[in-house]
């Protein structure tokens, strides 16, 4: 039997008065990595600031179950400060990572929902392992880092509450092609650990490459889903997103 | 002027910088946290100091108690104040915010002169603190060594709060973005309702020292210091605590120096802070330790 994390059910968002959500029905089984692709304005951001708790108004409904076991419970309307706590970390479109603030203090902000001082030491430990050069970077303050150490700054950050679904929106945004790889080499190596990942991106071939389980947006609806491979090699999608 | 005039003058001045520097501090701080100007700011010092003269005579405490006392006092009544008139307002324009601000202002104040009634009224001065030190040819009120002495404490603990603690991290990443603040899991709600009652503590703080030194309390007391500090805060650059301590410095140092070495002008010594205001706007509006407002896109 599946083991669902999240489960999206009839999804609408409206933002600004415009439906940037109309219906979406999707669902994350646990220990995946799942992708949303689509063109700019498609959605995609909408459904992941939604679950995150970002997006004032909202219908439909978004259960989650932690752990393994758990009753899936609705967290639609719930506050961002509490979503980190049920295990649901963000790390933002455009890093957003907090410029004058040490890369040190940027993570520890990451942690703030914890108190077991053993268990922040150890997961930053983790960080600056996963990401040697915030490591030779923590004093300096996190606007002085490159385009790509910030980006390593924002997924690092999101992963220090210990989260059990990590979603990222747009890690790749902005990148050199080499940087790009390494963010989806570490995307990769962050779901070996156990984190399932909801990955929201406009680089469709590297993220479908990746993915368990893919849905394409198309003007807030899923215009299809299907296995990364499956939509990888479907011609509609290699035309549409893959360039031919 | 004799080199001991000149010291003694120096003293004063550190005085009443230390004075604009605290209330300052309250300022730059909720502006940090909410890109607010606390016109009420200086009514709260009011009622610090009314808070000391009530322990003091009315219910006879010793002048520490009710220090304490006025202290936790104005930070309760600092954070009641957000509570009641800014937050109902945190997403409505920041005029909105504003004008509440200036209309609790004058609550207070009105409120004060029907509780307490217009009347100044004086202040118990414990011995220790009136008597004097001779240095050299120079007299030193322990009073006037005593302020510089607590505010630079009372910032040190400050800066220890902004800097090694948690709250003070979610401080200092709020002034920056709320939303991702609140990403990371900080509950904003009541770190803003901390900076209030944070800030109004040093507010009590000045406000007590203050009716200590011109030792009476009336219901507008805190007017001209708050407008004073108003001018500190935005000479050190709003939103930064170290310049807001700078600012509140510079200004003491103004108007004492003014007055010292052109006594014909000490009619307008109250002008002096807000021809300082006119400049920095004019030259520096950031102010001198202040970030640029680059609006966010």
């Amino acid at each position: 039997m599946a083991d669902t994390m999240l489960q999206i059910k009839d999804l609408h968002v409206n933002y600004g008065g415009i439906c940037a959500v109309q219906g979406v029905n999707l669902s994350i089984e646990r220990g995946s990595i799942v992708t949303l692709v689509g063109a700019n304005g498609a959605g995609k951001s909408s459904i992941i600031r939604s679950i995150a708790g970002l997006n004032r108004e909202v219908k439909g409904d978004i259960l989650f179950s932690r752990k393994h076991g758990d009753a899936p419970e609705s967290i639609l309307g719930l506050r961002p400060e509490n979503m980190v706590r049920r295990g649901i970390s963000l790390s933002p479109e455009g890093r957003r990572i907090l410029p004058h603030l040490t890369v040190e203090e940027n993570l520890s902000l990451g942690a703030y929902s914890r108190n077991d001082r053993e268990g922040i030491e150890e997961d930053r430990e983790k960080v600056y392992t996963l990401f040697p050069r915030l490591r030779e970077r923590s004093w300096q303050k996190g606007g002085t880092l490159s385009g790509g150490e910030q980006q390593m700054l924002a997924v690092g950050r999101a992963l220090m509450s210990r989260p059990d679904l990590i979603m990222l929106d747009e890690p790749s945004l902005g990148l050199a092609p080499l940087l790009v790889k390494e963010i989806f080499g570490i995307i990769t190596r962050i779901h070996e650990t156990g984190v399932t990942v909801l990955l929201v991106e406009q680089n469709a071939y590297a993220a479908l490459n990746v993915a368990d389980y893919a849905y394409i947006l198309e003007v807030g609806r899923i215009a299809l889903e299907g296995t990364g491979k499956e939509l990888l090699s479907n011609p509609q999608v290699r035309s549409a997103y893959l360039g031919g | 002027m004799s080199l001991e005039m000149f010291f003694q003058h120096c003293f004063n001045a550190l005085t009443l910088g230390s004075l604009y520097a605290l209330i300052a501090i309250g300022y730059t701080m909720v502006y940090g946290v909410l890109r607010l100007i606390n016109f009420a700011h200086g009514d709260i010092l009011m009622v610090g100091a009314y808070f000391v003269f009530f322990g003091t005579f009315a219910f006879g405490w010793p002048w520490g108690v009710s220090a304490i006392v006025a202290v936790a006092g104005a930070s309760l009544l600092g954070v009641l104040v957000e509570r009641v008139a800014y937050r109902p307002l945190r997403e409505a324009p920041r005029i909105s915010a504003l004008i509440s601000a200036i209309a609790v202002s004058f609550f207070i104040e009105s409120l004060a002169v029907v509780v307490f009634t217009g009347q100044p009224r004086p202040v118990l001065q414990p011995d220790w603190l009136i008597s004097e030190w001779q240095l050299g040819n120079i007299r030193v009120l322990k009073l006037t060594a005593f302020v510089p002495v607590m505010t630079a404490v009372l910032v040190a603990g400050l800066l220890y709060i902004l800097y090694r603690t948690k709250p003070g991290l979610a401080m200092r990443a709020i002034s920056k973005d709320i939303e991702t603040t609140r990403l990371m899991g900080v509950r904003v709600d009541n770190i803003i309702a901390f900076t209030f009652a944070v800030g109004s503590a040093l507010a009590a703080a000045s406000g007590i020292m203050w009716a200590l030194r011109y030792p009476q309390v009336h219901p507008y007391m805190g007017i001209m210091p708050g407008l004073k500090a108003f001018v500190a805060a935005v000479v050190g650059g709003i939103g930064s605590v170290q310049g807001a301590v700078i600012g509140g410095v510079i200004l003491g140092f103004v108007e004492i120096m003014s007055i010292a070495f052109f006594p014909e002008l000490s009619g307008y010594r109250d002008a002096f802070a807000f021809i300082i205001l006119v400049l920095v706007l004019v030259f520096k509006p950031t102010g001198l330790l202040g970030e640029d407002l680059k609006e966010k896109i």
